[in-house]
């Protein structure tokens, strides 16, 4: 059975990356005769000698005039075992914004560096982002690699100093690999120029890659998004009396029978069904979507969390948390906004402004205030408890938005605790911590 | 290079790992259950098309044993397969809904909107559209991002002014599952539970779980004539010009939309199997293959959602 793996990608400017998703595309026979016709066309009206396949992933209009790419785009490619998502997101306008978007629900991010200018500061910048974000896997294509002679040493002198820097940024699971994405070598096809790298194509490695981590790893958590309770609307008499409550796992897996506790409230219950339109699941994991039935009529709605009874995360109203700051206003301490973690939205108050994450050097320097697309530590104020756990421990308990209250718009994505912090320190714990 | 840690290279057992329609149709359910949540008065878009015919069974999954807890819409152009409204009319009876209907033609006869030079309808739904919607906060549609390279920006929760616009440079950035449905006064959004489907997928869906869909997505003979490289059905809404010969073909709708404008593909694919195969091995893509409207420029789908088009 196909499984699906979700990618983002990213880059510096001019280092091939719209070619290489156009080559990802080409080669895996993804492009269809109307598309590739059309980019055809565009190459030969710009006098192009060579189709160009960075156009396959032009967009608007607006970003051909201005030959920019403004916003994160997705695409859609398959091969005969896995089916990929890919997040398109743009290197230069917007860079943390889209970077951060994109890495936020990615599996994987294939991350372009040019063979000829070596590891940028740039390249450093998007593997702490990796690392910040926990994208399980980090693919480094070290491309352009015929235009530097298809040349062993470079590529592993490269290759070493990425590996370093990914080993001081805490990433996992870090692999490199030898491409030319305008030429093709070890894109979909191994390349038979680069007899020194014997390890597989990009392809071949974006179909081996481990798509999800083990649910059974995790402790059980369960958003309750909405509770469903047909009554007399049921369309079966026997529904009338159901009460189920629905959601998807967030992480772990429930058995009928498990002891479960709801927070923020305490209470306990045991499930005693896991239903879904096509049938009773003895046996539910994340992410499955479902809604489960508790023995008890306890107090439970939306916005609340049930947890595994004997691993269960402790309610707060103080968060402090690495947010990367989306917004052209500037964050003030005592700015207000609302918090909105799994199905819960707060009122919330910046309490204070920490210091600003520099991506240069991973560390924390002080600040006061955050601007457009800085990152930064903030300690917040919560009107109500969250069950939030840290960002490094689960990426959906973890995750959060802060949202301007008055005109709806997103400000900011939250990441509670210190994430790259603790990958790159694991167990290291400020000592004031909030939770 | 290759680092990993233990805990990574530990396989994840089959038996907790979901298919790819497996993850598809969790994130669609998800989706679907947070709009109703977090919005008052949702719709969902139902032409009686695959897309649409697909969205609402993910609602009926979502919301069971309950009803699906909102009306449907239909935008309707006058242009019509009868064998569609048939068929979008069944469904609505047999699942219980309320089905809202925005006519055309009720535009068309008291002045609001014009004929097109070309005859065809698609265009003029942007307006009756947005005045349909008024009330409704939140407005489920069936568009995929593998459609156009317009959609491919869109997000699945696409915030839409008081005309309905789509502005592609202040999209708010959409992070996580974590979907923001905040929203002023006479703004609404347009959520896309399929943002992520392809069209394979969709069949493949269709497939597996054996959803009904009108006859004209299977092959069938029929009347046709050939216009812009596509096959147009012979019938009140396309009549041949001269030069434009009627034959008989074996055909199948990849599409469905107005009947003035949508082309049919030659196929022998009389079973879902038969056009999941089909779909799998095609060169061409499904506007490109069968939407004359999209073909108007390179830019024509990014200018009709400006507009308020979905």
């Amino acid at each position: 059975m196909s499984t699906l793996l979700r990618l983002a990608t990213a880059g510096s400017v001019d280092d091939g990356k719209s070619t290489l998703v156009g080559r990802l595309l080409y080669d895996s026979k993804s492009v269809l005769t109307d598309q590739l016709d059309a980019v055809e066309r565009v190459s030969r009206d710009r006098g192009l000698e060579q189709t160009d396949l960075a156009l396959l992933t032009d967009g608007l209009r607006a970003e051909r005039e201005q030959g920019i790419t403004i916003d994160v785009a997705y695409r859609y490619f398959a091969t005969s075992r896995r089916s990929f998502i890919l997040a398109d997101c743009p290197g230069h306008v917007q860079y943390t914004r889209n970077t951060v978007t994109g890495a936020s629900t990615a599996d994987v991010v294939v991350l372009l560096v040019d063979a000829r200018k070596g590891l940028l500061e740039q390249t450093r910048r998007h593997l702490a982002v990796a690392s910040l974000l926990r994208v399980p896997h980090v693919v480094v294509a070290v491309n352009k690699i015929d235009l530097v002679g298809f040349d062993e040493a470079t590529y592993r002198a490269l290759a070493a100093q990425v590996g370093a820097a990914a080993a001081d940024l805490g990433l996992a699971d870090v692999r490199t690999l030898p491409v030319s994405a305008l030429a093709g070598d070890n894109v979909v096809d191994r390349s038979t120029r680069t007899p020194w790298y014997d390890g597989p194509s990009l392809l071949e490695l974006l179909e081996e890659i481990p798509a999800a981590v083990d649910p059974s790893a995790e402790a059980f958590r369960f958003p309750v998004q909405v509770v469903l309770r047909p009554q007399g609307a049921a369309r079966d008499e026997r529904h009338r009396d159901y009460r189920g409550y629905a959601g998807q796992i967030a992480s772990g897996v429930v058995t009928v029978g498990d002891a479960v506790v709801a927070l923020p409230s305490g209470r306990r219950s045991t499930v005693v069904g896991i239903d879904t339109a096509d049938g009773e699941l003895h046996e539910a994991f994340a992410p499955q979507s479902v809604a489960l039935r508790l023995a008890d009529d306890i107090d439970l709605a939306r916005g609340d969390l049930l947890a595994a009874d004997d691993d269960a995360p402790v309610p707060t109203q103080d968060l402090r948390a690495t947010i990367a700051w989306l917004s052209d206003r500037t964050l003030l301490p005592g700015t207000r906004v609302l918090l909105k973690h799994t199905t819960r939205t707060v009122q919330a108050v910046v309490r204070d402004v920490v210091g600003r994450l520099d991506l240069d050097t991973a560390e924390i320097v002080p600040a006061e205030q955050l601007g457009l697309n800085d990152l930064g530590q903030v300690q917040l104020r919560l009107a109500s408890p969250v069950v939030a756990e840290e960002y490094v421990v689960s990426r959906r308990t973890g995750a959060f938005l802060l949202i301007d209250a008055h005109d709806g718009a997103t400000l900011a994505a939250g990441m509670v605790g210190e994430p790259l912090a603790e990958a790159r320190c694991p167990g290291r714990r400020p000592a004031q911590y909030a939770i | 290079m290759t680092t990993t840690t233990d805990e990574q290279a530990r396989p994840v057992p089959a038996t907790r790992r979901l298919t790819q329609l497996q993850s598809l149709e969790s994130e669609a359910i998800h989706i679907l259950r947070e709009v109703v949540a977090e919005f008052e008065r949702p719709v969902l878009l139902f032409s009686g098309g695959k897309d649409s015919v697909v969205m609402l069974h993910l609602a009926v999954k979502a919301f069971w044993p309950g009803p699906v807890p909102f009306p449907v819409l239909h935008v309707d152009t006058g242009h019509n397969f009868p064998e569609v409204l048939a068929f979008r009319d069944a469904t609505v009876e047999r699942l219980g809904l309320r089905l809202e209907v925005a006519l055309v033609q009720d535009y068309l006869d008291d002045g609001r909107l014009r004929e097109r030079a070309d005859g065809t309808r698609n265009q003029l739904q942007t307006v009756p559209l947005l005045d349909a919607i008024g009330r409704h906060d939140a407005v489920f549609g069936g568009g995929r991002r593998d459609e156009e390279k317009a959609r491919a920006k869109e997000r699945i929760y696409s915030l839409r002014d008081e005309f309905g616009q789509w502005d592609p440079r202040n999209q708010r950035p959409e992070l996580w599952n974590l979907y923001n449905g905040r929203h002023r006064p006479g703004e609404h959004v347009r959520v896309f539970p399929l943002s992520n489907w392809t069209e394979l997928d969709v069949w493949r869906y269709v497939a597996a779980e054996r959803i009904a869909l009108p006859s004209l997505y299977y092959a069938h003979d029929r009347e046709v004539f050939a216009r812009d490289g596509m096959w147009l059905a012979v019938g009140p809404h396309a009549q041949p010009r001269e030069g434009e010969p009627v034959t008989t073909r074996r055909v199948r709708y990849r599409t469905v939309g107005d009947a003035s404008c949508t082309g049919a593909v030659e196929s022998d694919a009389t079973h879902v199997d038969d056009v999941v195969l089909e779909i799998a091995a095609t060169r061409l893509t499904e506007r490109g293959a069968t939407r004359a409207d999209d073909r108007a420029s390179e830019a024509a789908m990014e200018d009709r959602k400006k507009e308020g088009y979905f």
